[in-house]
């Protein structure tokens, strides 16, 4: 029962991770890349805590964390950049 | 592990991944950059969210002791959410991207 709802995540998730990767590629303007970015990098996060379960182990969760502080700062980076035209002023 | 804990961990994995790949077909399908703002704010708090309790559940089971600091993740993604997408709503505002013609605003739709 766990194994196969775990599978059946794993495959929605890179599903979900092939679609945002599309828009990444295609999106018509930044703001567009930006979100698609920002949406991977919560995808992945899913993936990661998954991945925790499915091997009963207790690292990937740091993985998580740390890939979520970093995804905030990059969103923001990104779009202070579109905004200013200069990350820090 | 008893039954009725492999079920409740199940049902929220699939709902929370179920969640986010519905947020990413959000974000493929929708017409313009505001409508596919919204995709992925239901990946972000549901998805994750559900993932991340089916993830507490699992480890307080198997540990005997309460594992709470996924409860960080949860935490963390809900506080920084709104203000990722308050700034890339207002880059988008500031560059101007393109819109359909729903979603234009009553002032912009005086003007033009």
């Amino acid at each position: 029962m766990l194994e196969l709802s775990l599978l059946i995540g794993f495959v929605f998730i890179s599903l979900a991770l092939v679609l945002s990767f599309y828009r990444l590629i295609k999106g018509p303007s930044q703001p567009d890349r930006i979100l698609a970015l920002d949406t991977l990098y919560i995808n992945s996060i899913a993936l990661l805590v998954l991945t925790g379960i499915y091997l009963e182990s207790n690292v990937y969760f740091e993985a998580a964390l740390l890939i979520a502080v970093m995804g905030f700062v990059g969103t923001v980076a990104l779009s202070k950049y579109l905004l200013r035209g200069d990350i820090m002023e | 592990m008893s039954e009725w804990t492999e079920t409740l961990l199940g049902l929220l994995i699939i709902i929370g991944a179920g969640f986010t790949l519905v947020g990413s077909i959000g974000l493929y399908k929708l017409p313009d950059f505001y409508t596919r703002l919204h995709g992925p704010t239901k990946a972000s708090t549901l998805g994750v969210g559900a993932i991340l309790i089916a993830s507490v559940i699992y480890f307080t089971t198997k540990q005997d002791a309460l594992s709470l600091h996924e409860i960080l993740v949860t935490l963390f993604l809900f506080i920084t959410a709104p203000i990722g997408a308050h700034l890339m709503a207002k880059a988008a505002i500031h560059i101007q991207v393109n819109q359909v013609g729903r979603t234009k605003d009553f002032k912009s739709k005086s003007k033009s």
